[in-house]
């Protein structure tokens, strides 16, 4: 039955472009996270929207599970597949369909990563950027929307998966739709004003569909971009600190840090604030602007800006921030895991005990990092803890920690963001009955078969 | 225990420790008011307002110590110069985190200290530099930075054990990279009565010394220079002189202008930390202001928080920002 799935499988893409071979079934069996692997049956590398229709219709055919990926940097385990089946590596599919300047979208394919998103606008119209997680350039645009990932232009204009201006999908059924202006038009300049349909594909880690093409919003990217630190003791002043920044609309993102490591940044908080303009004159109004937003606190000695060394400064404006991944691993030992945590900024205080008080239950260090979305609407708040990749009880205390993080989180009354299936499955039991319910419903009206992702969101009515 | 003689601010007419202030505007008649608080320990708009320059332990031509007056004053009273969570930031640089003294196998006289930079080892080579072992790292940190933040008790506390760090080592010389070390260790510790068991030698002295002994392989670089100077030149005027010496050995002409010397402005780097952002934009205007009115080409810095601080200012203005000892290089290089 394999083989003839195999030659199934040839059939439609090519020789060159599936595998059934151990070692490069191997890679598509893990991520950088900590969660368990399994090894999928085969991995396909389709190139265009036909073909992904042709392996989906003979999957549901043959009810075989198939799990859609990216470059799988969730470190969640969100691409692993954990009933076996079929991995889709999207990453054939990377073309750049569309620049439309004027409106302000580009349409790509699914395998587009955010490097050539990124060189691909600086270099046709410097002028335009997307929003940039602080994901490695190999990490897929739309698989950081399909997760609601974040960016540079979160605090901005909302989560990343609020730029979609259109979506193709290719349903679990193999049925190819078009989701906004681009189902009846020939411009994919908006999702609304029709039913909004995207909410059956965005944050369903790929368990209803398949997104192949995606038009996303641009923005204004200011020439010079710049980038304070301000400092905080009290965990509850952040929360006013933000609403002051937010509420300046001076800046363009606006992150947090709190580590224990390197020593100078014990006990102290950091908000990073990034401005940006086409002059000096624009950054320096804006830097006036959120320098007297904060003067109370000045004022008060409760906080500051900090001075930042050229190097620091260098690598907190680098896009995206390499240096991150670095501070992060404060172990050195090439790992750390992270509970992003969507919440109230508010909670932010208790986000923070909570970090703290696991880690040092767990007898480990942390690394927080966070980022404010939309004007203070709510902010990513990242329980991070490292680990030695060659110290299982390094591996278990992170592991340990993690979980605890998802149930702070969730006791905090935060919602975890991308989730692993373990922690989907304690999102699910906290979740309204009613929205559970409707989850199945949908999943299973969209995917009778069950084969998209299965593990993933598995609702049990 | 500060070594301050009182009747010398008493005698004192002119008051120049405050008259001179670049950044309060204080006459001769409130001067010798907030002097006489000042020498009795009560509070003073003197205490609150400073940014923490050094400046007025130079314009003091009597030997007296106004600034570190100001700080103990300052930290006798509760008053925090910066905000609580950038002190802390600054107390937490340098906290010692080990009992044992690190031992540095092989490091051999003469040596040089670069103090907390570690990013400036590598620029410390070539054949300015050879034959010197360096140091460098949290046991060999001055503290002197804590003037700044209203905690020089800390100083105090930590400094004895950097000492012993150093003396440890044997070492009966060493030369400082950062003016702030080579201060600590002459003017603040003989200030306080804290024994220097070894001889520190400033930068300067060293770098004119050398360049002295490479004489025939200067090319004169025939440039014109603003020269900044850092805070903890303050401390220690006395070996100023070796600068221009160094200036004449490579042929730069170090241009006349209006905040050079005893009227130098600071950086604005400390000013910006105690949150002056007005005061700070100021300042590093009409600095670099005054270096394009000079017509300099390059601006020389000594320190390498000033450069932090004033580099990107000065190169947006067209000025070169560069370490001393980098023009230094640039004198010996084959390309001149």
């Amino acid at each position: 039955m394999k083989e003839e799935i195999y030659k199934a499988l040839i059939e439609i893409v090519g020789e060159e472009f599936v595998s059934n071979k151990k070692e490069e079934l191997y890679i598509y069996s893990r991520d950088s996270g900590l969660s368990d692997p399994s090894f999928p049956d085969f991995v396909v590398m389709p190139k265009t929207v036909e073909e992904v229709q042709k392996i989906v219709q003979l999957a549901n055919r043959e009810k075989i599970p198939v799990v859609p990926a990216g470059a799988s940097l969730t470190l969640s385990g969100l691409t692993i597949p954990h009933k076996r089946g079929i991995v889709l590596d999207m990453r054939r599919m990377d073309r750049i369909l569309e620049l439309n300047r004027r409106g302000r979208y580009v349409v790509i394919e699914a395998g587009v990563t955010q490097g050539k998103l990124q060189s691909f606008l600086e270099k046709n119209c410097p002028d335009l950027c997307h929003s940039l997680p602080e994901a490695p350039p190999s990490a897929t645009v739309v698989g950081n929307i399909l997760i609601h990932g974040q960016g540079n232009l979160t605090q901005s204009y909302g989560f990343n998966s609020s730029m979609v201006t259109g979506l193709e999908v290719v349903l679990p059924t193999g049925q190819i739709c078009r989701i906004g202006s681009c189902s009846l038009s020939p411009y994919w300049f908006s999702i609304e004003p029709l039913p909004y349909l995207a909410g059956l594909f965005l944050g369903w880690f790929g368990t209803t569909g398949i997104v192949t093409k995606l038009g996303l919003k641009l923005f204004p990217k200011k020439k010079l971009r710049d980038v304070e630190l301000f400092v905080l003791e009290d965990p509850n002043l952040l929360v006013e600190a933000i609403y002051r920044i937010t509420h300046t609309e001076m800046a363009e993102d606006v992150t947090t840090i709190a580590q224990p490591y390197p020593l100078m940044y014990r006990g102290t908080i950091m908000i990073g604030i990034y401005i940006t303009g086409d002059t000096e004159e624009e950054l320096e109004f804006k830097r006036r602007i959120i320098w007297e937003s904060l003067s109370e606190l000045i004022k008060a000695k409760e906080g500051g800006f900090m001075a930042l060394m050229p190097e620091m400064k260098k690598g907190l404006l680098e896009k995206p921030m390499s240096g991150l991944t670095r501070t992060a691993d404060i172990l050195k030992g090439g790992g750390f895991v992270y509970c992003g945590a969507i919440i109230p900024v508010e909670k932010f205080p208790d986000a923070l005990r909570k970090l703290v008080e696991i880690a040092e239950k767990n007898d480990t260090t942390y690394a927080h990092s966070g980022r404010v979305i939309g004007r203070g609407h709510c902010m990513m708040f990242a329980f991070a803890f490292p680990f030695n990749r060659n110290d299982s009880e390094s591996i278990k205390k992170a592991k340990k920690a993690l979980r605890e993080s998802y149930a702070a989180t969730l006791e905090i009354g935060g919602v975890p963001w991308k989730p692993g299936v373990e922690e989907q499955d304690m999102i699910l039991e906290k979740m309204d009955r009613g929205t559970v319910e409707l989850m199945g419903r949908i999943r299973g009206l969209l995917d009778p078969n069950g084969i998209m992702n299965p593990g993933n969101w598995e609702v049990r009515l | 225990m500060l070594q301050f003689n009182k009747s010398l601010c008493e005698n004192c007419y002119t008051y120049d420790c405050l008259t001179k202030c670049q950044y309060m505007e204080i006459d001769v008649e409130t001067a010798s008011e907030e002097i006489k608080r000042l020498i009795n320990g009560e509070d003073s708009f003197v205490l609150h307002n400073c940014v923490t320059c050094y400046a007025c332990e130079e314009y003091c031509k009597k030997g007296n110590h106004p600034f570190y007056l100001i700080t103990d004053l300052q930290e006798k009273k509760g008053i925090l110069p910066a905000p609580k969570p950038i002190v802390k930031q600054w107390i937490n640089l340098a906290i010692p985190t080990k009992k044992d003294i690190p031992h540095f196998y092989g490091a051999e006289e003469p040596v040089i200290s670069l103090c907390l930079f570690p990013e400036y080892v590598k620029t410390l080579q070539g054949k300015l530099f050879e034959g010197l072992s360096l140091v460098v790292g949290r046991y060999f940190f001055c503290q002197l930075v804590y003037l700044h933040f209203g905690k020089p008790s800390l100083i105090r506390e930590r400094l004895p054990k950097i000492i012993e760090n150093i003396a440890n080592h044997g070492f009966k010389e060493v030369i400082f990279f950062h003016d702030e070390c080579y201060s600590t260790f002459t003017s603040y510790a003989n200030a306080y009565g804290i024994d220097v068991p070894f001889r520190p030698i400033h930068f300067f002295e060293y770098l004119y010394n050398r360049l002295k002994e490479l004489k025939g392989e200067i090319r004169p670089l025939n440039v014109k220079i603003a020269y900044q100077r850092n805070c903890s030149t303050r401390l220690t005027p006395e070996k100023e002189h070796y600068l221009d010496k160094i200036f004449d050995l490579i042929g730069v002409e170090r241009v006349e202008r209006k905040y050079d010397r005893e009227n130098a402005l600071c950086c604005g780097g400390i000013i910006r930390a105690l949150q002056k952002y007005d005061l700070f934009v100021d300042v590093q205007k009409r600095n670099v202001e005054d270096m394009i009115k000079a017509k300099a080409e390059y601006c020389v810095f000594n320190c390498p928080a000033c450069y932090s601080s004033l580099s990107e200012r000065v190169t947006k203005a067209g000025i070169k920002p560069i370490m001393l000892h980098e023009l230094c290089k640039l004198a010996l290089s084959k390309e001149g």
